[in-house]
């Protein structure tokens, strides 16, 4: 791919970042911040690409450990969110949040 | 049976899964912003991440090598068996540095692959283009990994909460963001030492990584892990760009922009700007003027039964949950108090300031688990008038969040902080552990107001005996 192709997208991708998080109430913030954080996890799919040219005990443990780190980061993330918006799902209607439930 | 494997293992089919990804990708984070939607969000961003990962595991050269497969699971069990015990079983209170250290080790893995990356040259040629992002992976991913343990430290009390300030922390910060620029300049101009360079750059930049964090007041916190979040998405983009791979580009930025986003909103909440976070010391006592008025004051203390008497006897209580509820694990015992008080004929509302507890949105988590209604709910701006009405304000566990010096002391170091006006209210109680500073370590006036007493005691065991008190009356 091209370096100007890969900037192009870098780009894009940031917008989409920006628009996505404009309006976010206060009592989100927290599980969107783990949410997002969950998808930096993405770094693992580095490590499963790198792995296999690599060389030589050093290298290959230093990929497990960053495998090890990224799924971590991938599933710890995903489920401590997911238990984080278990505690407001028992409310099937909330009352005040008219404004917000439109965005989607 | 070879068709079905060529089509599978084409770069077409494998482009098609990530554009899939990124597409669940962003439609899952959209779904967070919204309560109603929050939930299945996770779920999609999550199933999002499983193609990505599925489609990468499918390119010919990925699991190239009779270890390498093997290797790869390794990792993945590794992980999975320490991630999940440890998302599942970190109480509700701790989930701000179960985060922190979520996003650090994210962090490490990004330092590791560009380390890798990097050794993976040596001596050979290393295009510029890969060159350029894998030494800012480096140097991000590793203060990103040494920041979130600090922060992590920090929130869970292994370190103290306070700033620790070293003299001349700013110039040291400088020197070692130097030497890691530095370093990576002579390593994309070619150098002979390789390896040294490149662990020198791992080594500034994670000392760099801590000198930041541990400078910053434990306040500060969820925003310093917010933008450390941010920090790694990028650091994700980069690692992207150098190994030429559209997922890591796509889902990196989208979290590095997103994270920055979320930063800024965080910080504006606490009316807090993300410069002077990061240059640190907030909620020091070092530089502040202790405050002038009430410290030599006198605090009333009080017993459940007055609290019960006082309570019952109101028209409007308001209740204001702060960190000590959450630590105390008290909230099921106030959603008792609260019906208690709702079977004499009392009003009983919440107010949350958005930055109780130790993140924004901790209190309505919390409350939430209780059982507690979301309508009794107030967020600051709605409650703050209603105070002068309110008979009773019972204040559980916080502190900084009440505190009046924000508001009209402007020597304090939360100065301007918008803060809930319990102090407006007919009269407040307390609930508190002992008369220590709240988290950001600053003396709060409220406590010395004729109008406050104090109920002292595990926010928990305090709560049950005041509705038990109530109940009895």
């Amino acid at each position: 791919m091209s370096t100007i192709t890969e900037i192009a997208i870098l780009v894009l991708a940031a917008f989409v970042g920006f628009e996505v998080i404009s309006k976010v109430p206060n009592t989100l913030h927290t599980p969107l911040m783990s949410g997002t954080n969950a998808i930096h996890g993405i770094v693992l799919l580095g490590g499963l690409l790198v792995i296999a040219d690599s060389s030589g005990v050093l290298e290959k443990v230093l990929l497990v450990v960053a495998i090890t780190f990224g799924t971590i980061n991938i599933i710890g993330g995903f489920f401590v969110t997911d238990r984080m918006l278990g505690m407001f799902k028992r409310k099937p209607d909330l009352p005040e949040d008219g404004q917000e439930g439109e965005g989607e | 049976m070879i068709l079905p494997a060529v089509f599978l293992q084409s770069t077409n089919f494998i482009d098609a899964l990530y554009i899939v990804a990124f597409g669940l990708f962003i439609y899952g984070l959209s779904g967070l912003t919204g309560p109603r939607t929050a939930v299945r969000g996770n779920k999609i961003a999550a199933s999002g991440m499983a193609i990505a990962f599925v489609a990468t595991l499918l390119q010919r050269h990925v699991l190239h090598g009779s270890s390498t497969p093997w290797l790869i699971a390794l990792g993945i069990v590794l992980g999975t068996a320490i991630g999940i015990p440890a998302a599942r079983n970190v109480h509700m209170t701790a989930m701000p540095q179960m985060v922190a250290l979520f996003n650090g080790v994210g962090g490490g893995a990004v330092a590791l692959i560009a380390w890798v990356e990097y050794r993976h040259h040596f001596g050979g040629q290393f295009a510029l283009k890969a060159e350029i992002p894998s030494l800012f992976a480096a140097i991000v991913g590793s203060i990103s990994f040494w920041g979130s343990n600090i922060a992590f430290g920090k929130l869970q009390g292994i370190l103290p909460g306070r700033p620790i300030k070293l003299p001349g922390q700013a110039a040291v910060n400088a020197v070692l963001f130097v030497i890691c620029l530095a370093s990576a300049i002579v390593l994309a101009a070619g150098t002979h030492s390789q390896g040294l360079f490149i662990l020198g750059i791992l080594l500034a930049a994670a000392v760099l990584g801590n000198m930041v964090v541990l400078p910053i007041g434990g306040a500060d916190m969820p925003v310093v892990i917010s933008l450390l979040n941010a920090f790694t998405g990028l650091s994700a983009a980069a690692t992207g760009i150098a190994l030429n791979n559209t997922a890591l580009i796509v889902a990196g930025m989208i979290v590095g922009a997103s994270g920055s986003i979320l930063t800024n909103l965080m910080a504006k909440a606490m009316n807090r700007s993300v410069p002077a976070i990061v240059a640190g010391g907030f909620g020091g006592t070092l530089d502040a003027p202790e405050s002038a008025g009430g410290e030599g004051g006198t605090v009333r203390s009080t017993s459940a039964q007055d609290v019960a008497i006082q309570l019952s006897y109101a028209r409007l209580v308001v209740i204001a949950p702060g960190y000590g509820m959450a630590v105390a694990q008290a909230q099921h015992a106030v959603r008792e108090l609260e019906k208690a008080l709702e079977a004499k004929g009392v009003e009983v509302k919440f107010a949350i300031h958005p930055v109780a507890g130790r993140m924004p949105g901790h209190m309505n988590v919390l409350l939430a688990e209780a059982d507690v209604p979301y309508d009794l709910l107030r967020e600051m701006d709605e409650i703050n008038p209603e105070f002068p009405r309110t008979d009773v304000t019972l204040v559980i566990g916080a502190n900084d969040v009440t505190n009046p010096a924000a508001k009209n002391q402007p020597g304090s170091p939360i100065y301007g902080m918008p803060i809930l006006e319990v102090d407006q209210s007919q009269a407040v109680i307390v609930l508190k552990r002992s008369m220590a500073s709240g988290f950001a370590g600053i003396d709060n006036p409220l406590f010395y107001d004729p109008k406050t007493s104090m109920l002292f005691g595990d926010a928990k065991a305090s709560v049950s005996e005041v509705t038990s008190e109530v109940q009895a009356l």
